[in-house]
């Protein structure tokens, strides 16, 4: 592993990564890579996730062709490289060897964009994808050294022990998406190098429902966003908060959108996944003994799957409510209206995202909360939007990207100031030996430029 | 470790009561910060100058001046820094509203340094203020004079409970790090700077370090040497070199090496005159530690000029040394004093492979004619900043973000960047609750068509020929579903999204 980043620090000294056409041509090797592997691409990710189809969860994985997408625009790149201010402008340095740490539940996409990213930014790049979902991680592994350029870029296959090794390392910034707990041990890792880091966790979405809404539109909403994936995706509804009698009213327009989107029998739903493996399987299903299963609750160990469920009358205290579900559960908790809402809300650690449903007072919900994101009247959507930032805050993350925001996050934003060697007369009000006059015309100088930018010294 | 405690607890009440989110009240306490700076600036000269012996000029104009910069550019801008910022939309967004809103991260922690005592905590805390926090300023103990009035003040003119002043040592700062915190903004050097970092990782709190580093200054043969060795002596013995941008060490040529002596000799008579110790233009090194330090860093180097001290007054005349070693202990460690060491390299290439295998450092400066050398010399290095032809200078333009990479540190502040360091941009989608036909291609049961849709709506590009018919049909969906379902608005309603999709470029898209 060291030997691995010593490689690719030494190219990276060598200046390979900084010119533009390098770049664009590793990008346009991914757009192959995508392109011509697509059907094992496919086949991976769905042994992993037990995904059947490339359905909906498509959307998604598309993103990423977005992403490259946007890089490759020529308008794009002068953009990207310097802001000029005069003869004051800001480089868009590229840090070094960065290293791009990846989840499982979107195997493909979650390291595919920070890394579109990165190599834009010029960086070099050590990819380690999740040891979770194995048939990607093998693909991922074997495939991407034959598009990229191995002297800048490498997969690095590694569990917990060896990331733990991977991590004394020295790296210019190290992008991780994952659980709250593993980022603290990242960043604790970071700290020992200076390392700067970006860190997208998770936590428990929230979504409050109020009493003036289109019920069948937002259970449709609410139980996309939540099936999705089988519920393992980080800014999934976690649980919904409404009033009793919306509760009433959710019910039977959920289970309507479940079966509209899986038919009767879920389980024979090519657009229904799995649960990626045992473990977590098995504690998501110790979680159904949260309030009244009204939907679903039907498990199968074998097969690990969990039907979408619905519980009704979950309370505070339940399992359910204890840590982020990540699984095809939607708890719904009683409140009395908006304000012991937010409250609940506010109580809690502030979540990657919150989902408001209401014709008039959802930006209400908005001002008096904190997330990462927000998205009214819909789930997930947001993410969509690439001119959008998407990160976390408090413990669901910190730093951002997605679009421009994952090359901002590559690089180094280096203020740089040319001056005149010339003109040097003006120079003389900040040498010593100082005297009254001097800082009488000193602060007469700033008073003139007092709204400008630049203080003359 | 209880008072911490406290101290933090009440600053996050105080947050949590909303109170400190309006843009007035920030406002008013920016102009009372505002007011503090013009009423108090006696006494803030005064204790600067017992802390470092620094004359009101460069107490002035080092400190006083760049706090009145920023807190006019906040309360100017901020009506605009703080606006949501609406952005740029796809197809499937289009009848949606889509802004950035910049909020505040809730309770921050400024922790100052003692080289300039009173800047360093006053710039980060017109940031934070102005995003909307609650703010915990721990000055720095070392700079005990300019701590003490900053934590006399700031409760007379501020919210004492959203801005709390923290003083004290190691073991204060310890028991303050271990609170958690929504952001912490550190200046000093890297040993500690990691301590920090570990202690915010516990909380997953974001950080901005503003360490240090050896700041090289590369002088080209092809370059006006007088004026250079002008502005290279006033940045390297400002503040008896206690500055973390100051020019570290001189790179150059051996045959301009004399010169360069020469020059900055000149200089310096020019500046303080023939005695400098006298001079009241001329600071004096903190402590006795750090004198001491200074002075070991002198053995066995070649003094062409300076090498003069006085334990008792903590002088240390300026210094430089010629041909030194690569090796030897000046060229291992941030000097922070005024010792100026002269390495010889032969060539660009030899200085920028000599500045490359060091750590990055806080600021980088090159004095040459040639503007292309120049600007080879910035692209095949890293630093955080960079001056061309002067030096400390890119410090004062607010416009550009002033920060560390590698060991030299993390994240950016001055003017706007100290907002966007102190704010949550918070991604905003409100979506209608209306409008279902278009969700129906997300939803499953999945097929081929819907992916093709997907990739229409996303990427606003597909095949052409297909897109045209499909999105004939697609418009006539909508149409008749729109029609069938809201006569009276339609009318209205369609009219506007044909002419916003047309002034989204729809026609490229044909």
């Amino acid at each position: 592993r060291g030997r691995l980043r010593v490689h690719l620090r030494a190219t990276w000294l060598s200046g390979k990564t900084r010119p533009m056409e390098y770049r664009v041509a590793q990008l346009e090797a991914l757009g192959r890579f995508l392109d011509e592997k697509k059907q094992d691409i496919l086949e991976a990710t769905a042994s992993d996730m037990g995904k059947r189809r490339w359905g909906p969860e498509g959307l998604f994985e598309l993103g990423l062709v977005m992403e490259r997408e946007n890089f490759l625009t020529s308008k794009f790149w002068p953009f990207l490289q310097v802001t000029q201010l005069d003869s004051a402008f800001i480089r868009k340095d590229p840090y070094g060897v960065v290293l791009i740490i990846a989840p499982w539940n979107y195997p493909i996409h979650l390291f595919l964009v920070p890394l579109i990213g990165a190599i834009a930014a010029g960086n070099c790049v050590i990819v380690k994808p999740s040891e979770t979902s194995k048939n990607t991680e093998r693909l991922v592994a074997e495939m991407l050294s034959c598009y990229l350029d191995n002297d800048c870029f490498a997969v690095v296959t590694a569990g917990v022990q060896e990331t733990t090794r991977l991590l004394e390392n020295k790296f210019d910034y190290i992008f991780f998406t994952g659980s709250a707990s593993v980022g603290r041990i990242i960043m604790t890792a970071a700290a020992k190098h200076l390392t700067p880091v970006t860190l997208e966790l998770g936590g428990k979405n929230p979504c409050y429902v109020s009493d003036t809404c289109d019920v069948q539109n937002v259970a449709r909403r609410v139980a996309w966003g939540r099936f999705f994936n089988a519920g393992q995706t980080c800014i999934a509804p976690d649980y919904v908060l409404c009033s009793v009698e919306m509760q009433e009213k959710l019910m039977p327009a959920l289970r309507e959108a479940i079966t509209e989107f899986f038919g009767s029998n879920p389980r024979e739903s090519p657009d229904f996944g799995r649960i990626v493996g045992d473990k977590q399987f098995r504690r998501i299903r110790a979680l159904l003994c949260s309030g009244r299963v009204a939907i679903g609750g039907q498990t199968d160990e074998k097969e690990r799957y969990i039907a979408p469920t619905v519980l009704a009358d979950v309370l505070p205290s339940d399992p359910a409510m204890q840590e982020e579900i990540f699984g095809p559960i939607l708890p719904i908790v009683v409140v009395a209206n908006m304000d012991e809402a937010i409250d609940f809300i506010n109580a809690r650690p502030r979540p990657l995202a919150i989902y408001a449903f209401s014709c008039d007072s959802k930006v209400r919900v908005l001002e008096r909360t904190s997330s990462g994101g927000f998205c009214g009247n819909d789930t997930l959507m947001h993410v969509t939007l690439t001119s959008l930032p998407f990160g976390g805050i408090g413990n669901s993350g910190l730093g951002k990207y997605h679009g421009k925001f994952t090359f901002d996050t590559f690089t180094h934003h280096r203020g740089c100031l040319h001056r005149n060697m010339g003109l040097e007369a003006l120079n003389a009000l900040r040498y010593p030996p100082y005297s009254q006059q001097k800082l009488g015309l000193l602060t007469a100088t700033f008073e003139i430029k007092r709204k400008g930018t630049c203080t003359l010294l | 470790m209880e008072k911490m405690q406290q101290v933090v607890g009440r600053a996050r009440a105080a947050f949590n009561s909303g109170r400190c989110r309006s843009l007035e009240f920030r406002m008013q306490q920016l102009k009372a910060l505002e007011r503090m700076v013009q009423e108090k600036e006696e006494e803030i000269l005064a204790a600067i100058k017992a802390d470092l012996h620094k004359c009101g000029h460069n107490a002035y104009s080092h400190e006083i001046l760049g706090v009145l910069g920023e807190l006019a550019l906040a309360m100017d801008k901020l009506p605009s820094w703080a606006a949501p910022q609406p952005v740029k939309k796809n197809l499937l967004t289009m009848r949606d509203e889509a802004y950035i809103r910049p909020e505040p991260l809730g309770v921050v922690l400024i922790i100052g340094a003692w080289n300039y005592p009173f800047v360093l905590v006053m710039q980060p805390l017109v940031g934070a203020i102005a995003a909307g926090n609650a703010v915990v300023v721990k000055p720095s103990e070392i700079s005990e004079n300019t701590a003490r009035l900053v934590a006399d003040l700031l409760p007379q003119y501020l919210d004492r409970e959203l801005y709390p002043v923290v003083t004290g040592g190691v073991p204060e700062t310890t028991a303050l790090l271990t609170q958690r915190f929504d952001h912490i903004l550190y200046t000093g050097n890297s040993t500690v700077g990691k301590i920090v970092m570990a202690a915010a990782a516990k909380h997953l709190t974001p950080v901005t370090l503003e360490l240090g580093g050896k700041s090289p200054c590369y002088i080209d043969t092809d370059c006006d040497l007088a004026v250079a060795c002008r502005r290279i002596t006033w940045g390297k013995y400002m503040n008896c070199g206690q500055t973390c941008i100051a020019p570290d060490y001189i790179l150059c040529d051996p045959s301009i090496q004399s010169k360069v002596v020469e020059n900055i000799k000149e200089t310096l008579q020019e500046f303080y005159g023939e005695d400098v110790k006298s001079s009241p233009d001329y600071e004096r090194i903190i402590n006795k530690h750090h004198f001491r330090r200074i002075l070991g860093l002198l053995e066995g180097q070649k003094i062409a000029h300076g090498g003069e001290s006085d334990e008792a007054s903590c002088f240390i005349a300026p210094t430089i040394l010629t041909d030194v070693s690569a090796e030897s202990k000046v060229m291992e460690e941030e000097i922070f004093g005024p010792v100026l060491p002269i390495v010889t390299v032969k060539s660009v290439d030899e200085a920028i492979e000599f500045i490359n295998c060091r750590e990055k450092p806080l600021a980088l400066y090159v004095f040459s004619n040639n503007k292309k050398l120049i600007k080879r010399v910035i692209s095949e290095t890293s630093s955080g900043g960079f001056t061309g032809n002067d030096v400390i200078m890119h410090f004062f333009l607010s416009t550009l973000p002033f920060g560390g990479v590698g060991n030299s540190g993390m994240g950016a502040y001055h003017g706007k960047h100290s907002f966007e360091t102190f704010s949550h941009r918070r991604a905003c989608l409100i979506k209608d609750l209306k409008m279902e036909t278009t969700n129906k291609l997300r939803y499953p049961p999945g097929s081929q068509k819907k992916v093709d849709w997907a990739k229409f709506f996303l990427l606003k590009q597909f095949n052409k020929v297909r897109i045209g018919l499909i999105a004939l049909g697609l418009l006539g969906i909508v149409a008749a579903v729109v029609i069938k379902n809201h006569q009276s608005v339609l009318k209205r309603k369609a009219l506007l999204i044909v002419l916003a999709v047309q002034r989204l470029g729809w026609p490229s898209v044909w």
